[in-house]
């Protein structure tokens, strides 16, 4: 496949692959993407807005300059810890498998990122993995991020990316560390044409993670524990499409994670409220919630890929992964679009449908 | 006047409370009344200029805003702003773009007018608020869709109406605003989202000074009163939209 490497979330030329549930593979323009649904279907998106999550600064103790990249967070409201892992000197135009180690870290050691100062509270058995601590108030460490920080970026997008690059038309809480990039796909037109095809829009919020650490190790350890909240209004459309008979689709690894980590047992119906997704879509994963799954095109090496292997079987995927290359597909956040309905023989329909009770409390008026 | 203005606020105490607001030209004339006002009632308030100085002492003042310090008419401004605006408050429901540019100070006929004076009045009074909405939008939606209602208020004027003579940087401006807010109101309906452009009147501010500097303060309108007014239109449309989302949900549950 071919690096996408320029910041436009929706290229006019954009592909679409869609992997039936069949397993008959077809290719299309992603422009046409609407007409897979059906009037029953409900589209379920991640609206979190992306953290400009790449700190550029000094390690007090040694002197030495480094690059921090926020990877993980214990809730949404919690603004001043984070997991991060360390980078030595130098920025995302050197690719992260080929960046320097960072000076010797201890617990205790001081960051200073412009105005924004930091405390590595904890090393996270591994020399490029810590906790940290920010210094100041919430507002000084909101405005210190929004001035200091720049959106985390890797090498095969050559220009710097700017916040509006990555944030989705439906970006809202400013939580994840990457950019839900399923989500580039959604128009202002697109959600419009989702309607007058009769079919359901909704959202959670779910912290996406980094993608990538450069080092295999830390790869391995991918995705970490996500925070993610499911409204009531979203816990409430997913039961009525499943007592129409409608599909789930998740746009985005990260939807189908907080929807498969939300799942009611065996009903199909997902609990709503706050949750850390903690789990692994794998091949041996039941899915119990989603249908389908609109995302990027993924190498088979990938935790994004392990993922796909819950919906499709290995030969379909291999199929699949064939014809990306042949048809000259584009990979990353930026690059083409697949959709993969959940194959027949995966299928697991819910026996019976619950209502579900709302955990947040109803607001005023 | 002053009597019956604290018996109305007495009734119509914390009537916004816990709704998430933000407000952009919040340290002066009409933008700090709205401050006030809804900080008075209940809401999360979260406000905007450009002066860090002021913008802390008006946070001082009233303990529980949220002071954010940037400049709408920057481009490169825009996302930090919206993101620590949606970051501090947890969410949005109502925008209100009240920061505004006059062009000329003072006033002069369009002939007289600098290019980069009627740039600024463009890109304060329209570009910023278009910039800030559209980066606002997800979370403007969000709360819709999650039945909290959604209102974007632009403060517009009459000059976006009527041709008054000198005004011309501004009224152009303001007559674009007003525009483009009936344009979006109607492409935002299905989404749950309201965009009212409104005309505060004549009011005593630091901008109205600037342009007439022998006005009687006396024969304008307190900010206050004119966002008095402006809140009691807001709040029922807020209830609207609220109402609007009920309805859909409710023929939703029945299929």
């Amino acid at each position: 496949m071919i690096a996408a490497s320029k910041p436009v979330q929706r290229p006019s030329d954009a592909k679409l692959m869609v992997i039936h549930a069949d397993g008959h593979i077809s290719h299309r323009a992603r422009a046409v993407l609407v007409t897979f649904l059906r009037p029953t279907d409900l589209v379920i998106a991640n609206d979190a807005a992306t953290l400009p999550a790449s700190l550029q600064g000094l390690h007090l103790q040694s002197g030495k300059r480094v690059e921090v990249r926020l990877a993980g967070r214990r809730s949404f409201n919690d603004v001043q810890h984070y997991m991060a892992i360390v980078f030595g000197e130098g920025d995302f135009r050197t690719r992260t498998e080929d960046r320097p180690p960072p000076p010797g870290l201890n617990s205790g050691d001081r960051f200073l990122f412009g105005s924004l100062s930091a405390t590595l509270t904890k090393m996270l058995d591994h020399p490029r993995l810590i906790s940290l601590r920010f210094e100041g108030l919430p507002e000084q460490i909101w405005a210190g991020l929004a001035h200091q920080g720049r959106p985390i970026q890797y090498a095969h997008v050559e220009d710097p990316l700017a916040m509006w690059d990555v944030w989705t038309s439906i970006a809202s809480l400013p939580v994840a560390f990457e950019p839900p990039s399923a989500g580039f796909v959604l128009s202002w037109q697109l959600l419009a044409a989702i309607r007058d095809q009769g079919a359901k829009f909704a959202t959670l919020t779910h912290a996406a993670g980094i993608s990538s650490t450069g080092d295999p190790e830390l790869d391995r350890r991918l995705p970490f524990d996500e925070p993610y909240f499911i409204p009531s209004a979203t816990a409430n459309a997913v039961r009525r499409a499943r007592n129409s008979r409608g599909r789930i689709i998740a746009i985005g690894t990260t939807v189908a994670r907080a929807l498969e980590h939300a799942a009611v047992e065996d009903c199909g119906s997902v609990h709503a409220g706050a949750g850390i997704a903690t789990l692994r879509i794998g091949p041996a994963s039941k899915l119990r919630v989603t249908d389908a799954i609109l995302t990027g095109t993924h190498e088979p090496n990938t935790t994004h890929y392990q993922m796909l292997r819950a919906f499709a079987s290995d030969s379909v995927l291999r199929r699949a992964s064939h014809e990306l290359s042949s048809h000259s597909y584009r990979t990353h956040e930026f690059g083409d679009s697949v959709l993969v309905e959940r194959a027949l023989d995966r299928l697991s329909q819910p026996k019976s449908i619950e209502l579900i009770r709302p955990s947040e409390t109803a607001r005023r008026w | 006047m002053d009597m019956e203005m604290t018996d109305h606020n007495e009734l119509l105490r914390r009537d916004f409370d816990g709704v998430r607001v933000a407000i952009t030209g919040g340290t002066s004339g009409l933008g700090l009344a709205f401050v006030q006002e809804l900080h008075a009632r209940g809401a999360l308030v979260a406000f905007v200029a450009r002066n860090p100085a002021s913008i802390e002492r008006i946070a001082r003042q009233y303990a529980g805003t949220f002071a954010i310090a940037g400049d709408v008419s920057r481009k490169d401004d825009i996302y930090p702003i919206a993101m620590q605006i949606v970051g501090r408050l947890g969410g949005l429901d109502v925008l209100i773009n009240s920061a505004s540019s006059l062009g000329p100070v003072p006033l002069v006929p369009l002939g007289d007018t600098e290019c980069e004076d009627f740039e600024r009045a463009l890109a304060t009074n329209v570009l910023g608020p278009f910039r800030l909405t559209k980066a606002l939008l997800g979370a403007l939606t969000a709360s819709a869709r999650q039945g909290h209602g959604s209102v974007v208020l632009n403060v517009s004027s009459d000059a976006a109406i009527n041709p008054y003579v000198q005004w011309g940087a501004y009224g152009a401006s303001k007559a674009a605003l007003h525009h483009m807010s009936r344009i979006w109101n109607e492409e935002l309906e299905a989404d749950g989202v309201r965009v009212m452009s409104v005309d505060p009147g004549d009011m005593d501010t630091p901008l109205h000074a600037a342009a007439v500097p022998d006005a009687d303060p006396a024969s304008l309108k307190r900010p206050a009163t004119a966002a008095h007014e402006l809140l009691l239109i807001l709040k029922s449309v807020l209830q609207e939209t609220i109402r609007a989302h009920a309805e859909i949900s409710a023929e939703g549950s029945a299929s």
